[in-house]
Formats: structure tokens, C-alpha cells, sequence
């Protein structure tokens, strides 16, 4: 089979963009969106033109680096799929591809369709754990956690911080994952210590990095391709009221043991 | 020659980690945060490292090439992490982990590194469930297990088939409070192309900054690679496309010994290859062999038949009829090499023949449908993304592939390298499984080196280090390893070749997985290396480099990482060649057992098991640079075995 690509093609985060549209070489609908990617930047680098950069790693749905909006969809066509898992086989032979980086304030676009989403990190920097110190934990068994409890987490902890929610929201929210990086901590009981303090400093990062509001239209959910839970959403709302009821945490009384 | 002292602390072998640490020398807290040191790397070893360093107040620069630390290759581990909990109550216990995984690497790891890795796997588990990892967990809230190959407890810990994700987003997560109170900084999108030794101590090391194209120099007290794998020197892996040697290569033209490198796994269970065009290889998880009954036709002519056409009376299910006592559950490279023989007699499946089944039926049938959806769901789901079939329905078709790499950079007991101030752990050091890694034992090493051994032992050099002493990086040697990096990149941009990098890279890896590949020869070797000559010549003048130096540059990345495979697939046929003897994964088709041998008729082996030469091959192979285009030079440590007897290894 054969496509044509209109690409997203941009030197650098200051230079202009535009689209351009490239003929494929022959195609095997056995491939990979991002192997047919490959073989059009072999093609390109033949004609001496600079191949359209893209991010990529694991190259199986796991390490969030691979991004793309294809078609308007974040992630491409199908539902809890990233785009190095869509093949080839969801296209037609002569169809006209649209390819595009994410877009959204707080990813600030690096070349063509690479963008930084180092915001992602900074949010987590802020609050992102439960502070254990290595060497000081308990035995493993001497907290059980309901099962029910730790699948919902687990549901949560899915998430690959790929940042495909953001690009799909109209406001750049990067809500959904922000309440499932809250959810996955908070639902433990491990977490409970730092839970309220917790939401408080990630949200106002979040905040603080540009993303936008939540106005809950769910197309955050609909293109993520881990298929993070809206609910999540919620219960975060409700953590971070509270968190804002109890106020900044009352400093301790001096003294101590001396 | 190197000086390969291995340090092993004296005493009995469980002793031996307990007395090391009380009789290290320990620095005072208001001194440790006059030492600098960076760590490159931010995987399961590296993340662990830098925080834990942190938390005992080292002031810690960690550089990753991703964009973020949680995108490392340990990311997509699937399957999970074992540890000596005997939560089960099935028997297992630190001495039988430790000789598992002795076993595993048949004779050729280290006896007191391996030891101290199965005392320290108890306290992984509780770190990580403390930090927050979703751990599968039964009705009554305790943990779960499951079994993985080459064992016969159920020691493995797991988070549903993404294991890795949530034991790095708990390493992460360590790291992240540590970067966000200042204890580390985290420089992303930096690779380091080149260490930086002073008077034989790494000080220092030399870094791109891959959006901009600036390098810079940092110099440090002690430098820790946790770099992972070299496995995509076969171009098709398992691994993530980043993943790359160049970090322990270039360490490695700067005096620090590679040991072992021929030693690489070849995992059974992945997706087989469908095109040229394919970039990697994707692996099903081993866990899936608990379940999964593995098959090729009795006879030739059915292989191109629809599985359920064939009667179960012309199955043959190979593992279980070779290796009775461990059957589908046989070790990593056991079941690897059945797999080829089945397929070299005629017998493999698909449309390339190079192809297996793995069958669900009977444990679905057995099981039903949902608890089969329940137990590996997410990886059915990924076979039918990738070849848009149903493993519920008929078998998966699999073949094995390169996953992972026991070589690497030479390491002491403490986890130096031969360079003193130069660190090395997880994946990147050679010195825990020997000649072959069991499941889940990559993670649990990881986290092994980064939590619980690095930050006891590098206290033992830096307590020999002048605080606030460490070299300025205007200095001769850092302005050296920046202009080697300079010109390395220069000379990429200005070769007119007319072939890109990529192209490159599939000719390496067929020219590796044809001669240094699932089974080795002599001649094969030989070849291997004239070809590989012929490659880094062709290289150095036909590759096409677009774009420029200062800005972000993709070809530019992989051009430097595939040199630098290139000259290590060398080293590796070097290695291959050198060791006249097959264990483990390393295979060489002359040493093999076959029928006349006492072993076969007494029942411990089949013909085409690995023959070990321990009279003469007990030894770690570590390979010291001489200089470009010289023969690197041999040294060896001997593998002394106080424990344990070297016996031949049976799974029947
Ligand atoms: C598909 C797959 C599944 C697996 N499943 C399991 C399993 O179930 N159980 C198990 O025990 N093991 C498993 N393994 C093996 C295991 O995942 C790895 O061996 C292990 O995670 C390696 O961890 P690491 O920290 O050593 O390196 P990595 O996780 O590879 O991290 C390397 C780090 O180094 C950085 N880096 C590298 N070079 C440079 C440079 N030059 N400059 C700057 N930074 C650099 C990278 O950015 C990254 O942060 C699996 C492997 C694969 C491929
Ligand atoms: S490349 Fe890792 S998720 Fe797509």
C-alpha cells in the first residue's frame, strides 16, 4: 500500500512551521505507523532532505515517548492505543495522513514533531511520592492492602505520562494525569500520611506550569491510550478541597529530644 | 595489563556482606555533601542510586539522554521481580535464590556478588510497596507470586505485565522528592559521550545537551554509569530503540575492562519477525509460560496447517518431553535453543518457519477465559495489536529474540571498575548472572546495586578522596574529552557518504545474529570478524549525516551510538571466539553434549545441551582497550567457587 503524509515540519521552537506533503514509499500494512515513519525518513535522507524527527523508544505502549496528533487524535485512530502501536493496517491505500506534533502551551514544541513535556516532571518534583528513606520500610506484608484498593491504584498508576491528554483538551488540563499520579499514591494506605499535602503541591505547580481548566468534556479519556478513568478527575477535586479546608499543615512545636 | 582485584571480603560466604559493610570506612555527614557525584543513567539502577545517594547527603547530578528519568528502558519490564520472601511458604529462602541464580548462570557469576543479590532482594520488596508500587496482592491484602523459568518456588513479585513501569515509578518517585528538596540535579535530554579521567581516577564526564547541540564538561568525585544493555547491537532486540553502549564504550576506551561481552540472552517467548522494515522486536512476557503449553507439529508436512487442524496427538509439546522436571518452565536459553532445533529440523511454524506455538487452551479450559484475561490480559492485547490474531483462540505463534545482556563493563565486589571513582550498575556491569540471567533478576539487580550496595560501598573510595578537591574542568584532561567529542561529531557531519545510520545498523545486527547469534562456531567467528572490519571502514566513509551540530539532531544521536556498536560487535566475536567452551547463552555448536556422553545416558542432559570447560574456562573474560586498531588484550579473573560445586546443569 501507499499514503500520502502531510507533516508538521518546524527547524526549531522559534522558527515558523508549515505542513508539507510527502508521497510514501511502498508500504506493508503489517507495519508499524512509526516503522512506516522510518522508511519515509530513509527515503527523505536519500533525496537529502532532513528527516522529520519524531519521539520514539520502547515502541510498545509503555514508556510514553512516542506522541503524534494523526487524523486530529492524539495517539491516532484507535481507543487505549499509543501510536507506536498502530499499525498500518488501520489505513486505506491513498489515504492522506495528517500528522502533527501535540500541541499545547506547556509542551513548548523542540522540532518538527517533538515537544518538551518536561512540565510533566516539574509537577512531580513537587509532590509526586511517599517519602520512605531506602533501608527504613517495613516488611512488605506488614501493611495489607485490600485488593480492591490496590487495582484501583494500579488503574491509576497505568498512566505513562505521555501527555496526550493535554494535547486533546481545548484548555491544555493536564488534570487526568495529574489525578492519576494523586489516586495512584492516595489510595494506599502508604500514602495517606502525605495525602492532602500531597494534591496541594502538585495542583499548584500544575497551575503554576500553564496547563489549563477542567471543564470535563472527557476527551482527555477518550484518547488516552491507557484509558485513565475521568473518575480519577473526581476524587481529586475532592482531595484537593479538603486539602484546601485543612490549610497549610501547623508547624510542630519546637522542643524535640535535644 | 589491568589490575583486576575483585575484593571479595573474606569469611564465610553469608557472612561475607554483613562484615564488608561494618568494616567499610564510613564518611562523617558534614563531610558527604562535599562530595560530588554524577550518575548517568536513571533506570531502575540509576534512579535508585541517585536518590539513595542523595538521602545520605552526597550532592548528586544525574544525566539521562531521555526526556524524562521515568522513560528508561526498565520502563517496559514486564514480567516481574524475584526476591527470597517465601511468602508462599513453598521453600525458598536466600540460599536457594542465591543458587538458583548460580545455576541459572551455569558456573560462570561471581559467588559473592550473587550471594549478597539474593540477601538484599527481602528489603527491595519492602522499599518498593513502601514507596507506593501496586504490587498484585490476594483477597486477604498480603502479596501474590507467580513462578517464573528456572525455578521451582513462586518468588516472583509483580504489578500486572508492567512490572517495570511501577518499580521505576516508585525509583522515580524517590528521585523526584530528591530533585524537588535540591539533594539532586537532574539534567535530561543529556548524553554523555565521554568519561574523564585524571591521573587513573574518573572525574568527570562530557555531555551533549540533545536540544541544543551544547557540550559541556562536569566534573565529580566519582562517576556511577547505570547506562543499561547493549542488546540493540543486534539491531532487532527487545530493547527500546534508544538503548545503547555508548556510555560504557567510550568508559571503555578510557581503561575500563569489558567483561564477558559475548555473553547475551536470547529470550524465548517474543512476536517473531514479519518484514525488513521491522524496527523491534516484541517480547510476551515469560510469566505467559506458567499458562502457555509450547508446540511444533510432529511432522514436517503439518506446519503449514491451521493450528487447530493439527490432532493433539501430532503436538509436540518439546520442553516437557526434554526437560521433565522444569518442562515449559525451562530456563531462558534452554528453552531458546529447543526453539532453533525445532525450527532447524524443519518443524517451525508460520509463514517463515521461524516460529513456535504457545498454547493457551488448556489452561483456558482449565482455568476459563477470564482468569486467563485476568492474569495476562494487557499482553494478549498486545499480541493482537501486533498481528491481529487472538491468543484465546488459537496459540500464539513466538520465536525467540535478543533481550538482554550479562556482559558489561567489569566490576569489583564493590562495584568499581577497574578505573578507581568509576561505579557500574544494573544491566551495564557484567557480575551477577554469569552466562545467563534468570527471569525477574534484572530488576531485582537494578534495585540490588542502586539501593543497598552503591550507596554502602563507594564510601570505601571516596573515604580515600579529599573532599573539595576535585579537578576544574578547565583542565587538560576535560579539554582532551571534549575535543575528542567535538571531533567525533565533526567528523560525522563532514563524511559525504550516502548511506544513513539506520542502514547501517540492520547490516551490523544481521552480521551479528548470523555469526555471534544463538549458536557460535569457529569459522563463523572468524568471519564475523573480517566482516565487521570491512563494516567500521565502510562506516567511517559512507555514512550520511544530515542536519547540524547545534540543534536537535536525531541522526546525529544514532550515528555516534551505531560506531560504537560496531566496534563492540567486534569485541564480542573476539570474546565468542576466544572462550572454546558453550555455557549458558553462549553457545558454540563444537561443545555440545551428544549421545556418547556419561551425562546423556545417565539422564542429566540432552544432546545439544551447553558442555562447559571449567579445567579451563572458569574465568571472567575481561577485555582491556589497547588503542584503535589494536588487538585488545585479554585478563582474567578466576571464578573460585567456595560454596558451591561447579556441577553440570540438569533441569530434566
Ligand atoms: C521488554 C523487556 C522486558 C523485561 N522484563 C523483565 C522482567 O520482567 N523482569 C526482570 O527482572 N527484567 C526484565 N527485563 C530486563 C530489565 O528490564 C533490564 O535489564 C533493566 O531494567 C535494566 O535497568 P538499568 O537501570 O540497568 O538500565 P535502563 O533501564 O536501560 O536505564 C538506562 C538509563 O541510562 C541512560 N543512559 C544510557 N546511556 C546514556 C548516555 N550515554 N548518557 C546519558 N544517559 C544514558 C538512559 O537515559 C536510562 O535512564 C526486561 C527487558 C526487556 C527488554
Ligand atoms: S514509544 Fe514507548 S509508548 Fe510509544
Amino acid at each position: 500500500m501507499k499514503v500520502k503524509l502531510k507533516v508538521w515540519r518546524q527547524k526549531n521552537r522559534d522558527a515558523s512551521g508549515e505542513f508539507k506533503t510527502y508521497q510514501s514509499p511502498e508500504l506493508n500494512p503489517s507495519m508499524s505507523f512509526l516503522e512506516m515513519l522510518d522508511v519515509m525518513n530513509e527515503q527523505l535522507a536519500a533525496g537529502g532532505e532532513e528527516p522529520i524527527a519524531f519521539d520514539h523508544d520502547c515502541r510498545e505502549g509503555i514508556c510514553g515517548t512516542c506522541s503524534l496528533v494523526i487524523d486530529g487524535k492524539p495517539h491516532g485512530p484507535h481507543k487505549g492505543v499509543a501510536t507506536c502501536q498502530t499499525y498500518m493496517r488501520s489505513f486505506k491505500e491513498g489515504d492522506e495522513i495528517v500528522v502533527e506534533p501535540f500541541r499545547a502551551h506547556p509542551f513548548p514544541l523542540v522540532k518538527d514533531l517533538v515537544v518538551d513535556r518536561k512540565a510533566f516532571d516539574r509537577i512531580q518534583h513537587a509532590g509526586g511520592f511517599i517519602s520512605v528513606r531506602t533501608g527504613a520500610a517495613p516488611d512488605a506484608n506488614s501493611i495489607p492492602v485490600p485488593k480492591e484498593a490496590a487495582d484501583l491504584a494500579m488503574d491509576a498508576a497505568q498512566c505513562i505520562g505521555c501527555g496526550a491528554c493535554v494535547a486533546a483538551c481545548k484548555n491544555a488540563s493536564a488534570m487526568l494525569f495529574v489525578s492519576a499520579k494523586v489516586s495512584h499514591l492516595g489510595l494506599l494506605p502508604q500514602g495517606q500520611p502525605e495525602r492532602y499535602r500531597r494534591v496541594k503541591a502538585m495542583v499548584d505547580q500544575m497551575d503554576a506550569e500553564g496547563f489549563g481548566n477542567c471543564t470535563v468534556t472527557g476527551s482527555c479519556e477518550a484518547v488516552c491510550p491507557k484509558e485513565i478513568s475521568l473518575d480519577f478527575i473526581a476524587r481529586m477535586n475532592r482531595d484537593y478541597l479538603v486539602a484546601l479546608l485543612k490549610g497549610d499543615a501547623k508547624k510542630p512545636s519546637g522542643g524535640g529530644a535535644g | 595489563m589491568a589490575t583486576l582485584n575483585p575484593n571479595i571480603p573474606s569469611g564465610p560466604l553469608d557472612h561475607k556482606w554483613e562484615h564488608h559493610k561494618f568494616s567499610s570506612k564510613l564518611i562523617n555527614p558534614a563531610n558527604k555533601r562535599k562530595y560530588k557525584v554524577i550518575v548517568v543513567g536513571a533506570g531502575l539502577a540509576g534512579a535508585s542510586a541517585s536518590a539513595t545517594l542523595a538521602e545520605l547527603g552526597y550532592e548528586v547530578h544525574n544525566f539521562v539522554f531521555h526526556d524524562s528519568p521515568r522513560r528508561a528502558h526498565s520502563v517496559a519490564a514486564q514480567g516481574g521481580i524475584n526476591a527470597a520472601k517465601n511468602y508462599q511458604n513453598d521453600g525458598d529462602s536466600v540460599h536457594r535464590l542465591f543458587y538458583d541464580t548460580i545455576k541459572g548462570g551455569d558456573f560462570r557469576a561471581r559467588e559473592s556478588n550473587v550471594h549478597r543479590l539474593a540477601e538484599v532482594s527481602v528489603d527491595i520488596i519492602d522499599q518498593c510497596a513502601a514507596q507506593g508500587v501496586p504490587f498484585a496482592r490476594e483477597y486477604g491484602g498480603l502479596l501474590d507470586n507467580r513462578s517464573f523459568g528456572g525455578a521451582q518456588v513462586s518468588r516472583t513479585f509483580y504489578a500486572r505485565g508492567q512490572t517495570g513501569q511501577q518499580l521505576l515509578l516508585g525509583a522515580y518517585s524517590a528521585l523526584n522528592k530528591m530533585i524537588g528538596n535540591g539533594g539532586v540535579r537532574s539534567y535530561t535530554h543529556s548524553e554523555m559521550l565521554d568519561l574523564v579521567v585524571v591521573d587513573g581516577h574518573a572525574k568527570g564526564i562530557i555531555v551533549r545537551d540533545l536540544q541544543t547541540g551544547a557540550v559541556t564538561r562536569h566534573n565529580a568525585d566519582a562517576v556511577v554509569l547505570a547506562t543499561g544493555g547493549y542488546g540493540n547491537v543486534y539491531n532487532l532486540s527487545t530493547y527500546a530503540r534508544g538503548s545503547n553502549v555508548t556510555a560504557s564504550w567510550r568508559a571503555h576506551k578510557r581503561g575500563a575492562c569489558f567483561a564477558n561481552p559475548c555473553y547475551t540472552q536470547i529470550h524465548p517467548t517474543c512476536i517473531p519477525v514479519s518484514g525488513d522494515y521491522q524496527s523491534k522486536l516484541t517480547l510476551m512476557s515469560e510469566s505467559l509460560r506458567n499458562d502457555g503449553r509450547i508446540w511444533v507439529p510432529k511432522r514436517k508436512e503439518d506446519c503449514k496447517k491451521p493450528p487447530a487442524e493439527i490432532a493433539e496427538a501430532d503436538r509436540d509439546y518439546y520442553l516437557e518431553r526434554m526437560y521433565g522436571a522444569f518442562g515449559n518452565l525451562a530456563p531462558r536459553d534452554i528453552a531458546s535453543r529447543a526453539a532453533k532445533y525445532m525450527c532447524d529440523e524443519g518443524r517451525g511454524i508460520g509463514e517463515t518457519g521461524l516460529g513456535v506455538y504457545l498454547d493457551f487452551s488448556a489452561a483456558i479450559q482449565r482455568l476459563g477465559e477470564d482468569k486467563i484475561r485476568e492474569r495476562y490480559g494487557n499482553l494478549f492485547a498486545m499480541y493482537h495489536e501486533i498481528t491481529d490474531e487472538s491468543a484465546y483462540k488459537t496459540p500464539m505463534r513466538i520465536y525467540p529474540a535478543v533481550h538482554y545482556t550479562m556482559g558489561g563493563l567489569w566490576v569489583d565486589y564493590n562495584l568499581m571498575s577497574n578505573v578507581p571513582g568509576l561505579f557500574v550498575l544494573g544491566e551495564a556491569n557484567f557480575s551477577d548472572h554469569g552466562a545467563n540471567r534468570l527471569g525477574a533478576s534484572a530488576l531485582m539487580q537494578g534495585l540490588a546495586d542502586g539501593y543497598f550496595v552503591l550507596p554502602a560501598t563507594i564510601a570505601t573510595y571516596l573515604a580515600g578522596v579529599k573532599p573539595d578537591k576535585r579537578p576544574a574542568t578547565d583542565t587538560p584532561a576535560f579539554k582532551q574529552a571534549e575535543e575528542n567529542v567535538q571531533g567525533l561529531t565533526k567528523g560525522f557531519l563532514a563524511s559525504k557518504g550516502k548511506r544513513t545510520p539506520g542502514s547501517f545498523h540492520k547490516q551490523l545486527g544481521k552480521i551479528m545474529w548470523d555469526h555471534c547469534g544463538m549458536a557460535r562456531t569457529k569459522a563463523g567467528l572468524e568471519q564475523g570478524i573480517q566482516l565487521l572490519g570491512a563494516l567500521r571502514e565502510e562506516y567511517r566513509a559512507g555514512v550520511n549525516v544530515l542536519g547540524a551540530a547545534t540543534e536537535w539532531n536525531q541522526s546525529l544521536e544514532q550515528a555516534g551510538r551505531i560506531g560504537d556498536f560496531i566496534e563492540l560487535g567486534e569485541l564480542m566475536c573476539r570474546d565468542a571466539l576466544m572462550r572454546e567452551e558453550s555455557c549458558g547463552g553462549h553457545f558454540r555448536e563444537e561443545y555440545q553434549y551428544t549421545k556418547e556422553d556419561k551425562e546423556v545416558q545417565d539422564g542429566l542432559v540432552n544432546p545439544g545441551d551447553v558442555k562447559r570447560r571449567d579445567d579451563e574456562f572458569a574465568f571472567v573474560a575481561a577485555w582491556e582497550f589497547a588503542g584503535e586498531g589494536k588487538a585488545p588484550v585479554l585478563n582474567k579473573e578466576p571464578l573460585v567457587y567456595e560454596e558451591v560445586k561447579m556441577s553440570t546443569r540438569s533441569y530434566k
